[in-house]
């Protein structure tokens, strides 16, 4: 890519700018410079949700309202923003100081309910905590982090290994936990032996598909052309997901090594790591991680000797959901709004700039140095079969313990909610849990002795996506859940295909009105049916998914829906922008 | 690979298909009804609206047929219960908003959500909100315009619009703002349209499935189904577009659209094309012949004109002899009425005083080409732009003369990533997109040519070859080149050394690379020097003569090839046989029965000066309105209004025909049969999409009328007879009749009934000169001739806007392109209004020594410093009145690029 992206470019005006926003003129800049009409920035800067092309206070107060920290009660916290401030949501302070916006998920839903004023994120809020937080930050900029990560204690991890042990932002420390070893193993056995190594391992995608790593790769190492690209896909967005930023924030390192094995291997000479723009944090330390790597010839021109060169860029992210699939976020780094683009060709031989892109997950990557270094056949003593190594789950909701585990595949469902959960909190009935976000699967109590494996998942319709769970106690009303992911939906959806962009409209429409008791149960049909359409029809995942969790719910929770409509209830707090 | 067919199952039958194809084209081929909605052939695949969704077996989803190529074994389901519920709910999600007025939509009838609701059953989308849609419209800021109507809550978000205004109009102008269920189809930051980069062309529009994109002007004018169409040749440009145009019941056109299938414009228009047509409808129409009477016109039958001017045309014609009568014909008309015409001059009059309008325009090609090459005229056509890999673009406004010609420009340019070098005393349009812009001053293109070919001849780029082969006169041309260093050149013409070198290098090792221009070049003092300087830069380094390669003058008037090639110039006649050829003389004389005169005649550039002089004492004008397109046009008032004689056919009472003793009312291109000559030579059939007035006849008929009137009878039928007639005189139209133009036109040389045309002349380096080589022609540079001094300090350049044309007698009855550009402004650079004093729409004087006009001043980026452009389209503030007559000597053409002027603010 030649000279910066235009998400940089869009950055660096608005945070320049008093009033951070991206004024006409400077778009006309940007699009004289970079050569793209004014009317395609002007697309791109609307599409993404940190953009913004109208005025707005000196700090921008986002507010997470997606699943985990609206069960943490969200809306009482932006109720009480509302009032201590004096404005609604998308208002600015009469002083110019705050401007009140709501967010999707910034993963912190361990600590719902979360707030961020600008990129400093503040956790476990409570509504008396509100005026003395705006005042503090008023006063002295908002600088403390509020909230710290819980991980559960070493046992058996693999890719969380130095998290929370190392100091993320010292190489020496990565190095002495023997780090960087695989990445000279890999070296010394040639790209062929990592990828059957890789092949052997039957590492599989963390980001939700599940393919086959090793077959993704060796499809790029034999696409044809000099210049292919490798891309860490590290925009988390998926409500309930925060396991690859406790990577980032924790071994950034391990990132970057499986990284570069993983450009080695299939002959990449350019790599990305787009990370969402509100992982403030994430960003420093993989930034650290990279200019450490580079001064330790781990990166740059011949590393360690090898002729082989890697370059490393970190693409800071706008704000977008469906950015995290894959084609999105191609055409997101090549400057374009995030809408995805037609499959096939596929990325190992059409990825960005057109050219044959391997993109991995963080947890996929972060994979790479342990199989490395350890081997294929130590890494399948991990695991079940066609499920091997560890996943990440990032647990949130009604649960005693929130945080992020990381769990072989093959235990219990009931295993890692209870054991590693500690059970459901305050001693309540289990309802139910989504798992893999609210794109992913509803299971309910019954189901919970399935194995956390590929394929036992799959028998039961679901599968790991991106390993969050989600736990809700008995208490909690399914129409106000389903009503909370409608919302979600239609607010990421990118506008693109009918079927998404007014499915998820009309789904919410239906929703929010049967949450207001003036739903029929004929809206029950037309939900399911709209459903189906959308998985039939969307253009990408994230229209295909996005009924999952609802109609799952009507088909698990019909009683509860009939009764909400029979009893005209009106429940679950308002989700109204 | 790509012939390898392959095996794909539909519906249960199998079927063979090359790779490659998608499951909609596939379909299409199989003759399988596929719905789509957001699909718009070779413009828009976006796959958004989810109406083509197939079965596909072993696909967890439905499938785009749009989008998805059939592949190996492919099992397709076009219908099944899936198939069609999914696509009804896809047409009542894309109703959800969609208001349902169509009893006030001037879609109605022409929607394409319309007919696939009623296919499919849908009376009222269950998601419709009748409050959202009907009591809480949607604002739209952005389309206060004249030409374009937006109606959000119309709009199903398809994105044909943007994908056209991205891909055929090539200016990005609207875009998708915002996203998810708030995205619209917008301009940046909801500006008005008219301060993007909109060109107007209303692409937009016609890709637009449903009603949320109207023309403005059509708004009211009547459903399409109650519209007669018809399919015919714009009447502007001589890009030749072909056009739907419909008309409504009280005889009005009402809406152009751009035909779709058109080898020329496919399916394009330009502002004029799309809005230009209502002219036509005018109250100002002439309908009924008019005798002037003591300085008075009066209306008389159409016997008392005919008697009256045939009377007079013989009466001068026996006092001072036939030399004493100037005839036009004209590049508005057809080529049957121009041959109508020139053929009235010499065989009825016994003049070669016949000339028409191209004189003023590309007179210098006709000279220059036809010596250098052989013939004068575009040598590749249109749809070959695709195949160059440089275009060089000197003295050509083309967004704003061949709008549509631009557009493929650099769509060549985005699409395939060709080099675009425009060289231009102006920042155009053009020149803002292209790799290279020379900016040099007006006047010195030969020095610019000579020093690019200068380096390209020190590079060794020459194509020796070529030269060898196919040109002669190369060791002369490289003895005056040679002093043409790039230091001399970069003084005289302003511009960078550096940049002289690129673009000469560029244009010489391109594998293919093909040249254009239009006035910049013709309209000098020294226009032939110019052209044959063009001529030269093809020739040297061979590119011409294959696709991709050529030198392709763009031509200003609809008809102005064919008007010249019809023999309207008075040195040749039909298909440029030189009158003073005797063999020609003799077919000519032989097939008209007449003895015809041996001199060539007087350009019309001189008709004003002999009226003067009293060497002319009357003109047949058909058309034409040299009293507004002459330069000087104060001095060829004096000379016109000492004439004793002036007939004028014409559709408005123009400049030129108020001065008349006699005017007729004469059909418009709109309303006429015949055939128009485009700029790639392409012979178009003219359909009438109109009644004329009930009282005008057709210019050809007007001839014919008078010349029986004098004696000579001419009983044309219709214009088909006439283009018999021609095709048997005129060897490169030997073969074109109008049967044979139906489908896209021919383009000449047509030498017989069963050729198909000549796609590129000159190919494989044959010239068109008699011994069937090129003549490379040394060439000096010389200075325009009046040239900025103390008291008229400024250059001023003259030529059109976007928004008008010509004389201004068509645009400027066009009531959206008179309201969006209603006065003529001067453009100056920002440098020369800061040291005048001037602010952006000051009021303010130009003047030569001819004379001066008062206007608007437009402080703009596109001049260089010193530099001032004026347009010639207001009879208000008339250009010519300032421009200067001096005349090229080989071609007559004036120079209305380059007269001295000063400017002075008026309060």
């Amino acid at each position: 890519m030649k000279g910066r992206s235009l998400t940089d470019a869009l950055h660096d005006i608005q945070s320049g700018n008093k009033e951070n926003y991206i004024p006409e003129k400077d778009a006309l800049t940007v699009s004289e410079k970079s050569k793209v009409s004014l009317s395609k920035v002007y697309g791109f800067a609307t599409f993404y949700s940190m953009f913004s092309v109208k005025p707005r206070g000196k700090r921008i107060i986002r507010v997470c309202k997606s699943l985990s920290c609206h069960m943490g009660k969200a809306e009482e916290v932006i109720e009480k923003l509302k009032e201590v401030l004096g404005i609604g949501i998308g208002e600015t302070t009469e002083d110019g100081e705050f401007t009140l916006e709501e967010s999707s998920c910034l993963g912190m839903c361990s600590v719902s309910p979360a707030i961020m004023i600008d990129e400093i994120p503040f956790g476990n809020l409570t509504v008396d905590q509100i005026p003395e937080i705006i005042k503090k930050v008023k006063s002295e900029g908002s600088q403390e982090k509020i909230y710290t990560e819980q991980i559960l204690p070493a046992q058996g991890r693999v890719v969380l290994k130095n998290v929370g042990v190392i100091n993320p932002e010292s190489i020496d420390e990565y190095i002495a936990s023997r780090g960087y070893l695989a990445l000279k193993k890999a070296i010394e056995n040639g790209p062929q032996w990592v990828i059957n190594e890789v092949k052997k391992s039957e590492l599989r995608g963390r980001g939700g598909a599940g393919f086959p790593t090793g077959r993704k790769w060796e499809f790029t190492a034999k696409a044809p052309g000099p210049q292919k690209y490798l891309i860490c896909n590290a925009d988390e967005g998926e409500p309930g997901t925060f396991k690859d930023r406790v990577i980032m924030e924790g071994d950034p390192h391990s990132i970057i090594e499986g990284m570069i094995i993983a450009a080695f291997a299939t002959g990449c000479n350019n790599g990305y790591v787009y990370i969402r723009g509100e992982y403030d944090l994430s960003i420093r330390r993989i930034e650290k991680a990279i200019e450490d790597a580079r001064s330790h010839g781990f990166l740059g021109r011949n590393i360690l000797g090898s002729g082989f060169s890697f370059n490393i860029e970190i693409h800071k992210g706008a704000g977008s959901y469906v950015v995290g699939e894959e084609t999105t976020l191609m055409e997101s780094i090549e400057g374009h709004r995030g809408e995805p683009r037609k499959k096939p060709p596929y990325p190992p031989t059409f990825g960005l700039l057109g050219k044959p892109t391997v993109i991995n997950n963080v947890e996929t990557l972060a994979n790479v140095p342990p199989i490395i270094a350890n081997g294929a056949d130590w890494y399948r003593t991990i695991g079940v079969t066609e499920s091997y190594g560890t996943k990440l789950f990032s647990l949130s909701g009604d649960v005693n313990w929130k945080g992020v585990i990381e769990a072989p595949f093959g235990a219990r469902l009931s295993y890692i909610t209870n054991e590693f959960g500690g059970g459901v909190k305050n001693g309540k009935k289990l309802k139910g849990i989504i798992l893999g976000g609210v794109s992913g699967t509803l299971l309910t109590p019954d189901q919970f002795d399935t194995s956390v494996d590929f394929n036992s998942l799959a028998t039961i319709g679901a599968g790991p996506g991106s390993g969050s769970i989600v736990v809700m106690d008995e208490t909690r009303c399914i129409v106000d859940i389903a009503k909370n992911i409608a919302y979600f939906f239609k607010y990421e959806s990118c506008g693109k295909c009918t079927p998404c962009r007014i499915g998820t409209e009309q789904v919410y429409k239906i929703v929010d009105r049967i949450s207001k008791g003036r739903g029929e149960e004929e809206d029950l049909d037309i939900l399911e049916r709209l459903g189906e359409n959308m998985r039939l029809t969307s253009f990408c995942p994230l229209g295909q998914t996005a009924p999952n969790i609802i109609v799952q719910s009507i088909k698990k929770f019909r009683d509860e829906w009939i009764e909400h409509i029979k009893d005209k209830k009106v429940e679950g707090g308002s989700n109204e922008r | 690979m790509s012939d390898k067919l392959i095996l794909v199952k539909i519906d249960g039958k199998d079927y063979q298909f090359s790779q490659g194809i998608t499951i909609l084209n596939a379909c299409k081929i199989a003759n399988y009804d596929i719905p789509t909605l957001c699909y718009l052939e070779n413009i828009a695949e976006e796959g958004s609206c989810g109406m083509c969704v197939v079965e596909v077996k072993g696909a967890k989803t439905l499938q785009r047929a749009c989008i998805i190529k059939v592949t190996e074994g492919m099992e397709i389901t076009t219908e099944s219960s899936a198939v069609r519920e999914a696509r009804k709910l896809n047409l009542e999600l894309a109703l959800a908003h969609h208001p349902l007025d169509c009893m006030t939509c001037d879609a109605d009838g022409d929607c394409e959500l319309q007919e696939l609701a009623y296919e499919f059953g849908i009376k009222r989308s269950q998601f419709l909100d009748e409050k959202e849609v009907f009591e809480y419209p949607k604002e739209t800021s952005w389309d206060s315009n004249p030409f374009i109507q937006f109606d959000p809550q119309k709009c199903i978000l398809c994105r044909r619009c943007v994908d056209a205004c991205e891909s055929q109009a090539i200016v990005e102008a609207i875009g998708i703002g915002m996203r998810g269920y708030k995205s619209t189809v917008s301009t940046p930051f909801n500006l008005p349209l008219e301060q993007t980069d909109c060109q107007f062309c209303a692409a937009c529009v016609q890709a637009c499935p449903v009603g949320a994109l109207v023309e403005k002007p059509r708004v009211g004018k009547g459903k399409i189904f109650n519209l007669e169409k018809t399919d015919t040749i714009c009447a502007y440009c001589g890009t030749g577009c072909e056009v739907t145009l419909y008309r409504d019941k009280k005889n009005d056109l009402v809406l152009a659209r751009g035909i779709d299938d058109s080898i020329v414009n496919e399916g394009r228009l330009c502002v004029k094309g799309r809005y230009g047509y209502e002219y036509v409808n005018s109250k100002d129409r002439l309908t009924t012949p008019l005798i002037k009477e003591n300085g008075k016109f009066r209306e008389a039958t159409w016997e008392e004109a005919i008697e009256y001017t045939s009377k007079r045309l013989l009466e001068i014609k026996e006092k001072y002899g036939p030399d004493a009568i100037g005839v036009l014909g004209s590049s508005r008309c057809t080529n049957e009425d121009n041959y109508v015409v020139q053929k009235f001059a010499r065989a009825v009059i016994g003049t070669n005083n016949v000339d028409n309008c191209a004189r003023l325009c590309h007179a210098s090609t006709i000279a220059g080409l036809g010596k250098a090459l052989g013939a004068a005229a575009a040598t590749n056509p249109i749809e070959d732009i695709k195949n160059a890999d440089v275009m060089f673009v000197i003295g050509s406004n083309m967004t704003e003369t061949h709008p549509v010609i631009s557009q493929f420009i650099k769509e060549n340019q985005r699409k395939r990533g060709a080099k675009l070098i425009v060289c231009d005393p102006r920042k155009t349009d053009l020149a803002k997109v292209s790799d290279i812009h020379i900016q040099h001053y007006p006047g010195t293109d030969v020095a610019l040519l000579n020093g690019t070919m200068k380096v390209i001849v020190d590079k060794g780029l020459v194509n020796k070859e070529f030269i060898e082969a196919h040109t002669e006169g190369y060791d002369e041309f490289v003895k005056i080149v040679s002093k043409y260093d790039i230091e001399t050149v970069s003084k005289i013409t302003g511009v960078d050394k550096a940049l002289i070198e690129k673009a000469a290098e560029m244009y010489a090792t391109a594998p293919n690379a093909t040249i254009f221009y239009t006035m910049g070049i013709t309209q000098h003092s020294v226009g032939t020097d110019n052209v044959l300087s063009v001529a030269n830069l093809a020739l040297v380094t061979g590119h011409i003569g294959r696709e991709g390669n050529g030198i392709n003058p763009l031509r200003g008037q609809a008809n102005v090839q064919g008007a010249c090639d019809m023999g309207a110039l008075p040195d040749v006649y039909t298909g440029y046989q030189k009158v003073i050829d005797p063999a020609s003389r003799e077919k000519f004389e032989k097939a008209w029965r007449v003895k015809l005169p041996d001199k060539a005649g007087m350009p019309v550039t001189e008709f004003g000066d002999a009226a003067l002089s009293g060497k002319l004492k009357a003109i047949f004008a058909m058309g034409e309105n040299p009293l507004m397109t002459e330069p000087d046009i104060k001095h060829v008032r004096k000379g016109f209004e000492n004439l004793e004689f002036l007939a004028v056919q014409e559709i408005f009472l123009s400049e030129t025909a108020e001065l008349a003793d006699v005017v007729f009312p004469s059909a418009a291109a709109y309303e006429k049969e015949g055939t128009f000559t485009n700029t790639e030579r392409r012979v178009q059939l003219l359909r009438p999409a109109r009644e004329k007035p009930i009282n005008a006849k057709f210019d050809w008929e007007i001839v014919s009328l008078v010349s029986t009137k004098i004696g000579y009878p001419m009983k044309y039928k219709n214009a088909d007879e006439i283009m018999d007639e021609l095709a048997k005189l005129t060897p490169s139209y030997a073969g074109i009749h109008h049967f044979r133009l139906e489908q896209s036109g021919i383009q000449w040389p047509c030498p017989t009934d069963d050729h198909e045309g000549t796609k590129i002349l000159h190919y494989g380096g044959n010239f068109k000169r008699s011994n069937g080589k090129a003549f490379i022609a040394p060439v000096e540079y010389i200075k325009a001739k009046e040239l900025p001094d103390k008291e008229y300090p400024f250059i001023l350049t003259t030529g059109r806007i976007l928004y008008h044309y010509h004389s201004g007698n068509e645009s400027r009855r066009v009531k959206v392109l008179d309201t969006f550009v209603p006065r003529n402004y001067i453009e100056i650079s920002k440098e020369d209004a800061e040291s005048l004093k001037i602010n952006n729409k000051d009021s303010v004087r130009v003047s030569t020594r001819r004379g001066s006009i008062d206007l608007e001043a437009r402080v703009s980026d596109k001049p260089k410093k010193s530099v001032v452009f004026i347009s010639f389209h207001f009879r208000e503030a008339a250009a010519n009145i300032l421009t200067n007559a001096a005349l090229d000597p080989v071609s007559k053409i004036p120079e209305y690029k380059v007269a001295a002027c000063k400017i002075e603010k008026i309060k």
